[in-house]
């Protein structure tokens, strides 16, 4: 192998991206639905080390802004309006980890909001939104992949291992689901569904479905595996001395398919995040109060929002690291699984 | 010929395992594009029944099947009850668009693939293969999303593009040139966001399956013959690599078709995805299924066009074929 330590780096970043998602309420400086109507569309906060008489201070901090008095409109900085930015400070409340009741932030200020990622129409903090739609939105690609990857592993082994008309029948389904075009599909089951629904139903939905729609894939590549896995000397000698089929197929066959769900679940993965994304984006999957990376997107729908505000498009980025990421997984896994592969095809298995 | 007709009935199983399937999960559905009405209270319950008789919805599955496919027979496929029309003649020029965008976006993005992904197979390790596979690498962790708003923004501030639609105002004015330029203005942004969303994908195949054979002991003799370069790419390696490309091929008109939805409903492209979005929200449910199996077909026939030609350029299939 040429690097052994590349799939346990790629881990290690995903891991480390996951947790500031999963902590959402400490690197978020205000709560996603906490509304600032005085201050809708701020541009992000520009944040200074140094102030307007050129002293350079230790301590970030931004200027409150000079706001005409007939309207909303900001004609810059007010330099009399210093406000400090202060490092693990107490704020609004929030649950860490979904349950752990807490107050303590990253970063806040004692009085001005701060818009690092500037605000949306109702003025709430669009950082704060990202990092909690993340939530939703990651939540839904890795339940989604683990409901697509159980069905197709499943699915996969029954056809694979006891054949038949299982066999036939399972993968002529499978053929069907493949030959439908997903989004398509994904869009038509969506249809069949409540469409007025509340937040959690809908990410449950919306979940359900995404996971439903694509199990052929997988279901196939571990039909293949078994099938060649269920032939090797050692699973037919296990088999002479009367091991179930229970037992062969934990002990023997699934771990054989082990690598090739770990690379699926890395190559869904960021799609299923994209197709959450896509329905919310078009007003099919979660909705407002509750963000998500693609309902934070759907205001650029409107004219106005799409040319003026240029912030509004950071949340479509947000993924960018996670693609990137789950790319490099996947290929540290299947460049992993190939020294395995090489083995048996030189014992002349056809895994 | 034999094989082409058996490729046509698995394809038309095909199809009709589609058909039964959406109408399977249609019937899923609770509530239909009736129920809206119910909290209307100038129109009355029994109106409400009525209505739901004149459109066959309280009949059985099957009996609801068997009528379909007989409207299908006619051409109707079905009855929009948003538009009050027959579900056929609407899909048919959305479909039309949306093959007009597919397929354009398909032939652009395998014209560039190719060549692109030959010369980064060839150049494998040295610098045009890496500045190609950081560029593909960058596309690729793009979201289709972000890419269709930038071009449309893109469109916007320069005003080069029209911002959407098949045709300007006044189209019916111009001469026949000046309708080519105008369809091509509009195609060109929503092309373009489909292009660059497949092409790295494609490139990456491309370069995958001519590196599998660039190494294969033939084309080392055939170099050793002096053949040139060129040639040995062209015509030996892409020959050899063939097999895996086409079936890609047939692949990628189906992901261009997922990719499509999104474009044409962010660039207000007149497709089956804007439509399809308007089905969904308004629980039109033959326009939905109508919808489903137009893009199975367009997949299907994808799929069936690159069968055939698996079948002209791969010899080991055609005896494979005959002897069956």
């Amino acid at each position: 192998m040429k690097n052994p330590h590349r799939l346990g780096r790629w881990l290690v970043a995903l891991g480390l991206l996951h947790a500031i998602i999963a902590c959402a309420g400490f690197f978020a400086p205000y709560d996603p639905r906490e509304q600032d109507r005085e201050n809708p569309y701020v541009p992000p906060t520009r944040v200074h080390l140094v102030d307007a008489h050129g002293r350079f201070h230790f301590r970030p901090f931004f200027y409150g802004s000079l706001i005409r008095e007939d309207s909303f409109e900001r004609l810059g900085e007010d330099s009399a309006k210093a406000v400090q930015i202060q490092f693990f400070t107490h704020g609004a409340r929030y649950h860490l980890l979904g349950f752990l009741p807490c107050r303590l932030h990253l970063f806040g200020t004692g009085s001005g909001r701060i818009y690092v990622l500037g605000s949306d129409a109702y003025g709430r903090d669009q950082l704060s939104r990202i990092l909690y739609g993340g939530q939703i939105s990651l939540l839904a690609g890795l339940l989604g992949a683990g409901l697509t990857l159980l069905l197709g592993a499943t699915i996969g082994t029954t056809a694979g291992y006891f054949g038949g008309w299982r066999d036939a029948l399972l993968m002529r389904l499978a053929e069907l689901f493949v030959a439908l075009p997903w989004l398509y599909l994904l869009f038509a089951l969506r249809a069949f569904l409540p469409l007025a629904v509340s937040p959690l139903e809908a990410f449950l939905l919306v979940t359900v479905v995404i996971g439903t729609v694509g199990w052929a894939r997988p279901a196939r590549l571990v039909r293949g595996v078994v099938l060649s896995a269920k032939e090797r000397d050692f699973v037919r000698a296990a088999r002479g001395f009367g091991a179930s089929n229970g037992y062969l197929l934990r002990r023997h066959v699934l771990p054989a398919a082990s690598s090739v769900l770990l690379t699926q679940a890395a190559i869904l993965i960021p799609q299923f995040v994209l197709a959450e994304m896509t329905l919310s984006f078009l007003g099919l999957g979660v909705p407002e109060p509750v963000p998500s990376w693609g309902n934070l997107l759907a205001n650029l729908q409107e004219y106005s929002v799409l040319i003026s505000y240029w912030w509004m498009y950071l949340p479509a980025l947000a993924i960018v690291p996670f693609f990137l990421g789950y790319l490099g997984l996947a290929g540290a896994l299947q460049e992993h699984a190939n020294p395995y592969k090489m083995e048996a095809a030189s014992l002349g298995g056809t895994g | 010929m034999r094989y082409t007709f058996r490729r046509m009935i698995q394809a038309a199983i095909l199809l009709f395992g589609a058909s039964v399937l959406t109408f399977l999960f249609s019937a899923l559905a609770p509530g239909n594009y009736f129920d809206e009405m119910r909290l209307n209270p100038q129109i009355s319950p029994e109106t409400i029944i009525s209505l739901r008789g004149q459109y066959h919805l309280d009949r059985p599955l099957p009996v609801r099947y068997v009528q379909w496919v007989n409207s299908l027979i006619h051409g109707e496929m079905g009855f929009s009850f948003a538009y009050n029309s027959p579900v056929g003649p609407l899909l048919w020029v959305r479909a039309r668009n949306t093959l007009i965008l597919t397929l354009t976006a398909t032939l652009i993005a395998w014209a560039i693939a190719l060549p692109l992904g030959i010369w980064s197979a060839a150049t494998a390790g040295r610098w045009p293969d890496r500045v190609l596979s950081w560029a593909t690498a960058s596309f690729l962790v793009l979201p289709d999303l972000l890419l269709a708003l930038c071009l449309l923004i893109l469109a916007v501030r320069s005003g080069w593009f029209p911002t959407g639609g098949l045709v300007s105002t006044g189209f019916e004015t111009l001469l026949p040139f000046g309708k080519f330029r105008d369809i091509v203005m509009h195609l060109t942004l929503p092309v373009t966001a489909l292009v660059l969303s497949s092409l790295p994908i494609l490139i990456r195949h491309v370069r995958a399956a001519i590196g599998e054979v660039l190494g294969a002991p033939f084309l080392r003799a055939a170099e050793g013959h002096g053949i040139p370069r060129r040639r040995l790419l062209y015509r030996y390696a892409l020959r050899a690599a063939a097999n895996p490309l086409i079936s890609l091929f047939g692949f990628s008109i189906g992901a261009l078709l997922s990719g499509s939805f999104l474009v044409e409903v962010v660039m207000s492209w007149p497709g089956l995805g804007p439509l399809m979005l308007e089905a969904i929200l308004a629980r039109d449910l033959y326009v939905v299924i109508g919808g489903v199996l137009l893009s199975t077909l367009f997949l299907v026939g994808g799929n069936f066009i690159a069968d055939m030609m698996l079948y002209w350029a791969d010899p080991r299939i055609r005896t494979e074929a005959a002897t069956q």
